[in-house]
């Protein structure tokens, strides 16, 4: 009963791990630059979500401001990305 | 018992984003694949705060509720990169002269897309 939590833990971040994998291969291979805005924001928040479960692993509630933190930059960055693109310079 | 909840919800949020993942791997086009990852800032997300919520409400004792502040916040902000996101790439791929869809509002910008505007509205492919 003791092991439950680490295994569901590890098997947790393994596919975290996984997904990030074929979202890094979708940002190499994306054919134009908004696939690679997309996959971005979704490695973010992956990343922003193996925070939890990180704070669930070594019991600390630390990890949750950084998990918070992840969530906003990606925010913006994605945002800015975006406007980027639509048109050609983020602050106008 | 509380272990049990936490380990399951977890698991559901791990299954959830690799689905995510595997759909914004393999779909087709951009404006599908856009959807994919929806999946995980909602679904996943909430599972896993939920799994968060549920471990330090029952290690502290009391009620850790600060976590929903992350539900909250992704709530609030994907949509908006979903929209300026689809805007950029609407914009890009008419400007690439792609066969898109007629805007719905005929501004001042419908000249610009002429050649799309007289054709039936084709389902978007690549």
């Amino acid at each position: 009963m003791s092991s439950l939590l680490p295994m569901a833990i590890t098997a947790t971040l393994c596919l975290y791990a996984l997904a990030m994998t074929l979202a890094l291969v979708r940002l190499m291979r994306g054919p134009s630059a908004q696939d690679r805005v997309l996959a971005l924001d979704f490695l973010s928040v992956v990343a922003m979500l193996s925070m939890l479960v990180l704070a669930i692993r070594s019991n600390s509630s630390m990890y949750f401001e950084a998990a918070l933190l992840l969530a906003l930059f990606s925010f913006v960055s994605s945002v800015a990305m975006a406007k980027f693109l639509l048109r050609g310079e983020v602050i106008e | 018992m509380s272990e049990t909840i936490v380990a399951g919800l977890l698991v559901l949020s791990g299954c959830i984003v690799l689905t995510a993942a595997i759909g914004l791997s393999r779909l087709q086009d951009f404006f599908v694949r856009m959807h994919a990852p929806a999946l995980a800032s909602t679904f996943g997300a909430w599972t896993a705060t939920l799994a968060a919520i549920v471990h330090f409400s029952v290690v502290e004792g009391g009620v850790a509720l600060h976590f929903w502040l992350l539900v909250i916040v992704l709530a609030l902000t994907s949509p908006v990169t979903a929209m300026v996101l689809a805007r950029a790439a609407l914009f890009r791929r008419r400007q690439a002269g792609d066969a898109l869809p007629p805007p719905l509002s005929a501004g001042p910008g419908a000249e610009a897309n002429a050649p799309a505007a007289p054709g039936a509205p084709e389902p978007i492919d690549s």
